[in-house]
């Protein structure tokens, strides 16, 4: 099998076994570190060609294991009010139409004229980029400005399409980054997506608009809880949703029990080995050191690509 | 009153155990679950639930049918795709934000307040815990954080408790900004993967934009030594304080199986690791 020798930075195409769809595939998780990146990744190692689409902006991984060639980049910014001075009027109601405290005025002027001393205060790290204070603006006196908040860069690893975000240090808004990240989603052709950890609103963004949601677990009270919180956001969403055991083994039941009462099928379990954590310490993907998990992703994948067909 | 919250950058990486063995060893402390995305905290320390009150945050568009005229101004000035062609607002889509509130000639548009997550006030055998959760695909995790350690905090003073231990989220976002602003300390756990390396990194850039002291601890260090070297050189470089390191060791799966904090579980490697660790964390935070 051609994953199992391949150099990650030369991956060539191998669908052994696995048929191509063009479907979007969500990896996800409530908990962080159960092993999304290394079941999506593995995805893309084992169908050999598909898009990748790294959507944990905060902290992106897939390309450590990748090792794509980053071809282009591009800025993420949101729209910020720069306001005009000259035709301000101190109104404020571009103070009063933000919902989200970004933009203050000093010393309005009742009556629309300008007041001395008074002044606009924007801050861009609040600013949800939405335009409410260019609209309710009536002097006209807001422009927006793009800021940047991150960037998009895009390659290829072999036949592998590999898009992903970063937001830069300090930015809390993730959701526009993802938001960018998704705009290059091709249709056309199997695409995983990688998603952060959490059920809040970037990881919606991120999973947002898939045929499926392969939830990743480990058999702790930690996975089983985080992975109940998973289950609640996929319903919320409407998007059908399965189940991987990672480091199964010890403890699985309760997994297999929760699913079995939720109606969701258990689509896989990646053994639990010391040898999988030490190959992703070096950087390796685990597949190219264990054959046998490259098989087990490819029947994990399989399945899930079943069900999604099947919209279950 | 002393602050220590633990991050991390990558998920996964032993925050959460780590934290747990601390409350164990710390004697009486305030403890305060700040992953209100997937708070496992309260798994390892069993609080008995007093008091549990809803969060409301944010806001959301509603459109009265009854006096909408259907112009579709709203539609046309939503960044958010939040408004359907039948001028119905998709709660998930739906920042709040209002836009369509402003144009609405026909003064159609409410925005109601939303019930973003639930927070809950217990007592532990170790102290007194804040924990929140937010709602399943909700906004307003950072919010939700502020007012858990806002309220651990006044905890603390009424009780005159002088610890203060945070449970932080994975990630740098809006989330973690809210946890780590404002802390006496921040330890970051990693673990020596390249993913580790990488979050860790920009989890310490994070702490010196706020401004918040910051301590390593390598866990698992085993797995990869040289990278664990990595992580140690890097933070001599960038004069940060490392922690002893914490090795591979199965019985942390086995203890939170068990909820228990890994120091009361056994006698492990991991677990006279985390004691050492503690007692570093303890001398850089109170001294002595």
């Amino acid at each position: 099998m051609a994953w199992a020798a391949a150099d990650a930075g030369e991956v060539e195409a191998s669908a052994a076994g696995v048929r191509q769809h063009d479907m979007v595939i969500a990896v996800a998780s409530g908990k962080g570190g159960t092993g999304k990146t290394t079941v999506a990744v593995g995805f893309a190692i084992v169908t050999g060609r598909c898009q990748l689409l790294d959507c944990d902006v905060e902290e992106p991984n897939a390309h450590l294991f990748l090792h794509p060639t980053l071809t282009s980049s591009e800025k993420v910014t949101l729209p910020v009010p720069e306001v005009n001075r000259e035709r301000c009027s101190l109104r404020g109601r571009c103070a009063e139409a933000c919902q989200f405290h970004a933009i203050a005025v000093m010393g309005k002027s009742a009556e629309g004229r300008s007041a001395s001393g008074g002044q606009v205060l924007v801050f861009p790290e609040l600013c949800h980029g939405c335009g409410a204070c260019t609209l309710a603006c009536p002097e006209e006196a807001i422009r927006e400005v793009p800021r940047q908040v991150g960037v998009v860069e895009s390659g290829k690893a072999g036949k592998i399409e590999f898009v992903h975000g970063r937001l830069n240090v300090g930015e809390p808004m993730a959701t526009p980054v993802v938001r960018a990240v998704k705009a290059h989603l091709d249709r056309r052709r199997l695409t995983i997506i990688d998603a952060a950890p959490g059920t809040a609103c970037p990881v919606v963004e991120a999973v947002k608009g898939s045929d499926f949601c392969l939830l990743v677990t480990e058999p702790t009270p930690f996975g089983l809880s985080d992975l109940r919180l998973a289950v609640e956001v996929m319903g919320k969403l409407r998007l059908p949703c399965g189940v991987v055991i990672n480091r199964a083994g010890e403890g699985d039941q309760q997994i297999e029990q929760f699913c079995e009462s939720k109606g969701l099928s258990l689509l896989g379990r990646i053994p639990f080995s010391r040898a999988v954590a030490e190959a992703y310490a070096r950087g390796q993907h685990p597949v190219y050191v264990l054959p046998e998990l490259g098989r087990c992703l490819e029947e994990v994948l399989e399945r899930t690509l079943n069900c999604a067909q099947r919209g279950l | 009153m002393k602050e220590l919250v633990v991050i991390s950058g990558k998920g996964g990486t032993g925050k959460t155990t780590l934290l747990g063995s601390f409350a164990a060893l710390a004697g009486r402390s305030v403890l305060a679950d700040c992953d209100v995305d997937a708070p496992d905290l309260y798994l390892l320390l069993h609080p008995d639930i007093r008091f549990a009150q809803e969060f409301r945050a944010g806001q959301m568009a509603v459109i009265d049918a009854d006096r909408c005229t259907r112009c579709g101004r709203c539609r046309e000035v939503c960044r958010f795709e939040a408004i359907t062609s039948d001028f119905m607002v998709i709660a998930l889509n739906c920042e709040g934000c209002g836009a369509c509130r402003v144009v609405c000639p026909a003064e159609a548009v409410e925005l109601q307040e939303r019930v973003a997550g639930d927070w809950f006030q217990g007592q532990t055998k170790y102290g007194p815990m804040v924990y929140a959760r937010l709602r399943p695909a909700e906004e307003n995790s950072g919010k939700l954080v502020a007012l858990v350690r806002k309220e651990a905090r006044a905890w603390a003073e009424r009780e005159g408790i002088g610890l203060l231990l945070t449970d932080g989220p994975p990630g740098i976002g809006c989330p973690v900004i809210a946890s780590v602003g404002n802390a006496d300390l921040a330890l970051i756990v990693t673990e020596p993967t390249p993913a580790g390396l990488h979050d860790f990194e920009r989890a310490l850039a994070l702490c010196r934009h706020f401004g918040v002291p910051a301590m390593v601890c390598v866990n698992k260090f085993d797995l990869n030594s040289g990278l664990e070297k990595r992580v140690h050189d890097f933070c001599a470089e960038s004069q940060t304080a490392v922690t002893e390191s914490i090795p591979f060791d199965e019985s942390v799966p086995r203890a939170i199986r068990q909820g228990l904090p890994l120091v009361e579980f056994d006698l492990g490697p991991a677990s006279r690791a985390a004691t050492a660790v503690w007692g570093q964390v303890r001398s850089c935070l109170i001294g002595g």
